[in-house]
């Protein structure tokens, strides 16, 4: 049951807050969507071993967060529920790139270490970001983004039936298995033959509900697609926000600001 | 309302086995690599939206929404694995492709694994093009056309339940192991991870053998109670299938073009994208028949330091290597950037510039948390 209680809660957690009238929340979808692929495309584009010229992108999702009023814990929870696939592929890194790379109070430290901490690095500000998207902005939002960036209208008005009808379905079939736990002594997992007709009549269940969801649609005059509201306008807000947040990238992927801040603070020691 | 932040967060007990093990990360791709499978994905996913426009099944909307929603929520349970103390829970590819067919069923996977990475960190937003081309082109336009249809087809009219079940099993392990294995050649080619090509299938490979079977034995149980309790909707849609398969509506195009695309990442993008040519060097040996460029990891890496030593003007076997590791997408800064010309100086500025970033990021999101005067909210 935890799986599914835990999903119902996330997703009406992140409803709650996508709810909201947040700085962030009133740009155009178009221009967040746009800057966080860019923001991403530009994490990925370091060379493997990189670190420290990672980091100053870290303010990207902070202050982004901040505009938003995301709480930063939840990004954080957010990406330690990502790190661990990111992690068991990481670790081998040191293991097979033993070759040093760096030297650190004179002590050499291998390549695989480096770009293993590269890649938590990178999971930490792409999985940030991307939480920060869809928390500041709910599905809704993000379909109707997606739709006037000309992504196919099957797949977003897909998405909308899909977020709908997981809190249906999930609540169904929860209440489906707390009946069978309770007359199973709570067993966690199902066994097989259970398992078969459990999901079956929930899929059945389900396909009568399609039915019924079907005609009550048709009745209202759905033509096929779902109607998204009226095309939010493109203001100069989200053109300066659009261009301040790419020049920035810019600025990050050419200079390695991290090593420079360093050196100054070598410099101002000595 | 203000809605609350409190979250209790539980780590299951045991992971269970299933297909979200595939799911790729951003963090371990490289931007040619998770482009070219965006578009990979992107065009499937065009063919899919044109060809649905002319679907006959009229409640074919509302119908592939509720089933997203429910192979969504079929995923949180798990069931026993017997005599293994494990459990596992269903994908639901090959499932979609048998209720719905491969280009319905292909539509919502995209849409599950993007509310997947939306809503649970499960992926990425750039990962997203690899992982529905992982698993979802591989289940709806391989295994369900090419192999599960064509058995049952073979298989008579009224297949028995056993013989079904066995090929369902059978189309799912196909499946899941060709999605390991574009996840293992996508990780390859991005060059981010260190893991050796054969190190690498031979780790993902079995694992998802095992992952295959459950996925199988998933799908055949529930199919198996679907055609008892409502024959015609498992029926129908694989009678259909065998006439998608075998006429013009087959997608030849999108096929033909996905393996274009496969084509020319592999022969082109590997050679500049991986650090160590991995991939390319095992090409090389399947294609010659000879392993000269060596078989281990250790061999690998004298192999490159030697050519190294040749190529570089001042040879040092700790800091020589440097082109290598150019990766695509980062070429012209990479030769200010490369970490070997680092000297230890610039690697202590490094260390401290990084840890002053981070105070200075913490330090702005601090002055910029949320004060009740500041942040007005309309509830």
């Amino acid at each position: 049951m935890s799986g599914i209680e835990a999903l119902l809660r996330e997703v009406r957690l992140l409803d709650a807050l996508a709810s909201r009238s947040t700085w962030l929340s009133r740009l155009d979808p178009r221009a967040t969507i746009l800057v966080t692929v860019a923001f991403i495309a530009i994490v990925v584009s370091f060379q493997r071993y990189a670190i420290a010229a990672l980091l100053p992108l870290a303010i990207f999702p902070v202050v982004l967060a901040r505009l938003g009023d995301v709480p930063l814990h939840r990004v954080g929870i957010k990406v330690l529920m990502a790190m661990p696939f990111a992690l068991m592929i990481g670790l081998f890194n040191p293991l097979f790139d033993p070759v040093p790379r760096m030297e650190l109070l004179r002590q050499p430290i291998a390549g695989g270490w480096l770009s293993f901490i590269s890649i938590l690095v990178r999971v930490a500000l792409t999985v940030g970001s991307a939480v920060v998207l869809v928390a500041s902005m709910g599905i809704y939002r993000f379909c109707a983004g997606l739709d006037q960036l000309g992504v196919p209208t099957v797949l977003t008005t897909q998405l909308l039936f899909l977020h709908r009808y997981t809190l249906v379905l999930a609540g169904e079939l929860g209440r489906m298995n707390l009946a069978r736990e309770l007359r199973s002594g709570l067993a966690n997992a199902v066994p097989l033959a259970v398992y078969g007709s459990l999901l079956g009549h929930l899929l059945l269940r389900t396909l009568e509900r399609a039915q019924r969801i079907h005609r009550a649609m048709l009745s209202r005059g759905f033509e096929g697609h779902m109607p998204i509201r009226e095309a939010q306008r493109w203001r100069s807000i989200d053109t300066v926000f659009l261009v301040l947040c790419l020049s920035g990238f810019i600025v990050v992927r050419t200079t390695d600001l991290a090593t420079l801040l360093g050196q100054l603070m070598l410099d101002v020691a000595s | 309302m203000s809605p609350k932040w409190y979250y209790n967060f539980k780590i299951p007990h045991t992971p269970p086995l299933g297909g979200s093990i595939m799911h790729m990360a951003d963090a371990l791709l490289s931007p040619a690599v998770g482009a070219t499978f965006c578009v990979a994905s992107a065009v499937a996913l065009g063919w899919c939206s044109k060809r649905l426009r002319t679907d006959a099944r009229e409640h074919l909307v509302p119908l592939m929404g509720v089933l997203g929603a429910f192979v969504f929520a079929a995923q949180m349970i798990n069931f026993s694995i017997p005599a293994t103390g494990s459990s596992g829970h269903i994908g639901g590819g090959l499932l979609l492709s048998i209720l719905l067919g491969g280009p319905a069923a292909f539509v919502v996977i995209a849409s599950v694994l993007t509310v997947q990475a939306l809503f649970f960190a499960d992926g990425g937003l750039l990962a997203l093009g690899a992982n529905i081309f992982n698993l979802g082109v591989f289940p709806c336009f391989i295994a369900y056309p090419l192999i599960y249809c064509p058995l049952v087809k073979r298989a008579g009219e009224a297949p028995s339940k056993n013989r079904l079940a066995v090929i369902t099993v059978f189309a799912a392990i196909i499946s899941l192991q060709l999605g390991a294995f574009g996840v293992v050649i996508e990780m390859q080619m991005s060059g981010i991870s260190s893991l050796p090509l054969r190190t690498f299938l031979l780790l993902m490979q079995p694992i998802h053998l095992a992952i295959g079977l459950v996925e199988g034995v998933a799908t055949a149980v529930v199919i198996a109670f679907i055609r008892k309790a409502r024959p015609d909707l498992v029926d129908a849609n694989a009678s259909a299938s065998v006439n998608v398969l075998s006429s013009a509506l087959f997608p030849t195009r999108i096929v033909v073009t996905l393996g274009c695309l496969a084509a020319v990442m592999g022969g082109l993008l590997s050679g500049f994208a991986s650090s160590y040519p991995d991939g390319l060097e095992w090409s090389i040996a399947r294609v010659t028949g000879q392993s000269k460029l060596g078989a281990g990891n250790s061999s690998i890496h004298q192999t490159l330091a030697q050519l190294q030593h040749q190529i570089a003007p001042l040879p040092d076997y700790k800091f020589a290597p440097t082109e290598e590791k150019t990766s695509v997408g980062t070429g012209e800064s990479d030769a200010q950037q490369a970490w070997p010309s680092v000297d230890a100086e610039t690697s202590l500025a490094g260390v401290l510039g990084g840890m002053g970033t981070l105070i200075l990021v913490a330090g702005i999101g601090y002055l910029l948390r949320p004060r009740r005067a500041r942040v007005p909210r309309q509830v």
